[in-house]
């Protein structure tokens, strides 16, 4: 595989899986010129005058869709590590002996450790989304046939929008719908807040099949999904372990030193004068996150300031500042529990969002660089403010990107995360998978220190005053290193990538080798 | 022990044999990344203990260096007890601070002495003082390995800046801990269940013993711990038995067991205790410290303890978990209308004493001296918790 240095020093290879690629160019260096993808022109004549696409099963619907080897199939990681569907839709696909699926999710989770025996017998060529727990194990090892692609929640969009990915079979989990396709998250057993993940699939796909486990009669409002896009409407019995779809990092951290590092996060913010009257931010999932939002909830409330909007992710915290009058709007991309999903249902300022308005790079404008602030977490920073989302220190992938690389584009953007974990370095010489580009993240926050990139003179001199332990990111490596000791880097074999990291404009910004044996 | 929860540690298992040489088994969740490391420090380890055949399993849970070898010296030792070698990392440059007699000792977190997790990061809260446990949060099995543990972290972990202490176990035991932690620059050592004036005497002549054959100069302070009906008869006599006790403070789970009664919230079956304690130490010019407040999730009721105790004449306050430490400074510290207050009355008393005046007044107001005292010794506790500049009066 030939391998080309990028803009950011990294080797990354020319062809993936026979398409050719564009390596990174820098922040901002890449413009796109072309036209976009084009979904064929369907006709109503082709479809039901009832409106009724419901098929038998899922089977007959991708019979009907003509699904053949080699083609790109998509889901959707609403229902998280509660999905069965997908699991489901691969075990048809194998029945049917489908080979080479390209499986183009929005998100992996630890449930579809089940694929991985059709990732083995060939059924699956490989991943295109992200590779998490187990299947980032399997793809480190070099076991996944094809090579693995990681993409940020607006990078998909991105992809499939620019015809850089087409999409031959969209499956949607939809929690409820109605025959016609018209589909949304809100209601129903499995209701999972919205599923705007699915949105450009929708629009791009060649066909598209509404699986749902509660079909209502015409008109299914809202219709966060619309039926003029659906081609079949599958009934099952169930989507997913519901108690799972709403689960995972949505509990606030017991950890005490999380809980310093939160409270930091927020006397920064304070203090650096972004919490003002009308001010946005973000947090993402994750026990530290969730702790800022309430440390920043106390100092709003004893300054009296309330937020234009926050972005979601959300959870029952954010639902209760909607609900107390400290901010005006929730702009969500997807409910992380079951209040987040009642209030998305019941509240008009608790608006769903889609990648598309969220973080699609490349459209008219971008909201996350309208973002006052966001608070994310990170694998790996190093001392040139580069960091990690998908793999560890020890050379396996272990997550998928999410919304991070795109929410790196607010005004200030700041990594709340421990200085290591388990004699782990976290601060560290240079990333071993690179992210995100050092020169878009402001501020990194931890246990033993605050450090501030150096390019953000203007937070520096906000902060001169403050009684927050700011050091430099070299000072706080220094002292992991003199704590764990300095670690050996994992062994790669450099001839074989088995993964690459996407930037948000679709240029090839890093390579994840397959890990030598011990 | 659930493994899950383990954390920081590391387990051996060692069996000596004749021949063959040194064979490790390392099971590690960190092998890719400090496989190597570890490997070595273990050789290293072997060669101090001479052992030179031996079948090694080592299951590690991201343990540092220093846990690893702590971990390492109790395995040997349960081998080899006569053994006298110990394996000494180097001592943490960092580490090399000094305490002061008066120091602020607002807060005290206790640690368990034999849990590595809860170690690394203490001193990041910033408590005025961080106390090794070896006594009650030890079990007796472990008070053989959390000795050398102890012994290790305050060599090795950084407490930024925060006062080293150890609590020893109650006598004749403690008096063997001392042997392990008065090398490593330990500031005060917590004598636990005190009930006469004899038994400081005798740690105290323990301290003196091992710091004279160890050659080492910086003081280590004593906080007595009163946790019986006869310690409290006796607060005076302990408090005033040595000259280098800083502070005396109440254990009460222990005091109220003692006396036939149960903790309340509202406190009535201790008020006489916590008393007796502020006056002893007062008394004997010494500081006064709370009990710990064991409900980690009511800060309300952590803050009006807070509150209470410093009412009572007390200066500090004990905490098992680091989210009361902010608690107990915001609470112990004076309020600014009383620094205010103090720096007026503090003025109007130099002032007179330059006019030679025999009465101070602020106003029509005469002030007692009593008040003056108060006053100066809150301006005191203000540049101790740096709310004022010692240099205030010239500003």
């Amino acid at each position: 595989m030939k391998l080309i240095k990028n803009a950011a020093g990294r080797l990354v290879p020319f062809v993936v899986n026979g398409q050719r690629q564009i390596p990174f160019k820098g922040v901002n260096k890449y413009k796109p010129d072309g036209v976009k993808a084009k979904p064929k022109i369907s006709s109503c004549k082709d479809y039901p005058e009832d409106g009724n696409k419901v098929v038998r099963n899922l089977k007959e619907a991708l019979k009907k869709a003509g699904i053949k080897n080699g083609m790109t199939i998509s889901t959707h990681h609403h229902l998280r590590d509660g999905d069965a569907l997908t699991n489901y839709l691969f075990d048809i696909v194998h029945e049917l002996g489908i080979k080479n699926i390209r499986w183009f999710p929005s998100a992996s989770f630890p449930v579809h450790e089940h694929l991985i025996k059709y990732l083995e017998d060939g059924t699956i060529h490989h991943i295109e989304g992200s590779m998490n727990g187990p299947l980032g194990r399997f793809t480190s090892e070099g076991k996944m046939k094809g090579v693995g692609v990681l993409r940020s929640h607006g990078g998909r969009y991105q992809a499939v929008q620019d015809g850089e990915a087409h999409i031959d079979i969209a499956v949607i989990a939809a929690p409820t719908a109605d025959s016609f396709g018209n589909a949304n998250g809100v209601t129903g057993k499995s209701a999972s807040g919205l599923i705007g993940f699915a949105l450009v699939d929708s629009e791009y796909a060649g066909k598209v099949i509404v699986v749902t486990d509660n079909l209502v009669p015409f008109p299914c409002v809202p219709w966060q999904i619309q039926g003029n896009n659906v081609d079949y409407v599958v009934q099952v019995d169930s989507l997913g372990d519901s108690t799972k779809i709403v689960s995972g990092t949505t509990e606030v951290t017991k950890s005490p030193d999380r809980l310093l590092i939160a409270e930091y996060v927020a006397q920064f913010i304070d203090e650096a004068g972004i919490m003002k009257n009308g001010f946005s931010f973000q947090a993402g999932s994750g026990g530290t996150n969730l702790a800022f939002v309430l440390y920043l909830k106390e100092r709003m409330k004893a300054k009296g300031i309330k937020a234009r909007f926050v972005r979601g992710g959300s959870t029952k915290y954010l639902v209760q500042l909607l609900e107390e009058g400290l901010t005006d709007y929730i702009l969500d991309g997807q409910t992380f529990d079951l209040e987040g999903v009642r209030s998305m249902r019941e509240n008009p300022n608790h608006v769903n969002t889609s990648p598309f308005i969220s973080y699609n790079f490349h459209g008219k404008g971008n909201f996350a660089s309208m973002v006052d602030v966001a608070v994310l977490g990170a694998t790996e920073v190093d001392v040139k403010f580069n960091a990690n989302v998908v793999s560890h220190s020890d050379g396996y992938l272990l997550h998928g990107i999410g919304g991070w690389q795109n929410c790196l584009y607010s005004k200030c953007s700041i990594l709340a995360i421990p200085s290591f974990r388990d004699r782990i370095p976290v601060i560290i010489d240079e990333v071993t998978t690179l992210c995100g580009p050092g020169e878009l993240v402001d501020v990194v926050v931890t246990e033993r220190g605050i450090a501030i990139n150096p390019l953000r003179k203007d937070l520096i001199k906000s902060m001169a005053k403050s009684s927050l332990p700011i050091k430099s990111i070299k000072e706080i490596s220094d002292e992991v290193y003199s704590i764990c000791g300095k670690p050996t880097k994992p062994k790669y074999d450099l001839s074989k990538v088995v993964a690459i990291v996407k930037w948000v404009d679709g240029t090839v910004l890093d390579s994840v080798f397959k890990l030598k044996s011990k | 022990m659930l493994k899950e929860n383990v954390r920081s540690d590391c387990f051996f298992e060692i069996e000596p044999t004749n021949s063959g040489g040194i064979k490790l088994e390392l099971k590690s969740k960190v092998a890719m990344l400090y496989g190597k490391s570890i490997k070595e420090q273990v050789e290293e380890m072997c060669m101090l203990f001479k052992l030179k055949n031996a079948d090694i399993l080592l299951e590690d849970f991201g343990a540092p260096p220093f846990v690893i070898a702590a971990r390492f010296e109790s395995a040997v030792k349960k081998i080899f007890p006569e053994g006298k070698e110990e394996f000494l990392l180097p001592f943490n440059k960092k580490n090399l601070y000094s305490s002061s007699k008066d120091k602020l000792r607002r807060s005290r977190l206790y640690l368990p002495g034999n849990e590595p997790k809860f170690l690394l990061n203490a001193g990041l809260h910033k408590p005025d003082g961080i106390i090794l446990d070896l006594e009650d949060s030890v079990a007796p099995p472990e008070k053989a390995a959390a000795r050398i543990l102890v012994r290790n972290a305050l060599r090795s972990v950084d407490f930024y800046d925060s006062e080293r202490m150890v609590r020893i176990n109650q006598l004749p035991l403690g008096l063997e801990d001392l042997e392990f932690v008065i090398p490593q620059n330990v500031h005060v050592i917590l004598i636990p269940k005190c009930e006469s004036a004899d038994q400081i005497v005798e740690v105290d002549d323990q301290i003196k013993r091992i710091r004279h054959e160890n050659n080492i100069k910086n003081e280590v302070y004593l906080m007595p711990i009163i946790e019986s009906a006869l310690g409290v008869i006796k607060a005076y006599e302990i408090a005033s038995s040595v000259k280098n006790i800083c502070a005396l403070t109440i254990g009460l789970e222990d005091y109220t067991a003692d006396i036939g009664t149960q903790r309340t919230l509202e406190g009535k079956e201790s008020f006489f205790a916590r008393s007796i304690i502020v006056n002893a130490a007062k008394a004997a010019g010494i500081q006064a410290i709370d009990t710990v407040y064991s409900d980690v999730a009511d800060m309300e009721g952590l803050k009006q303890s807070v509150i209470e105790a410093k009412s009572l004449g007390f200066e500090g306050k004990g905490c098992i978990h680091p989210r009361q430490i902010p608690v107990i400074h915001r609470y112990f510290e004076p309020a600014p209308e009383e620094i205010e207050k103090a720096k007026k009355i503090v003025l109007a008393f130099e002032d007179a004493e330059l006019k030679g005046l025999g009465v101070v007044s602020i106003g029509t107001k005469m002030i007692d001296a009593p008040v003056v005292k108060r006053a100066q010794r809150t301006i005191h506790q203000a540049v101790l918790n740096n709310l004022l500049d010692e240099d205030w009066k010239e500003k």
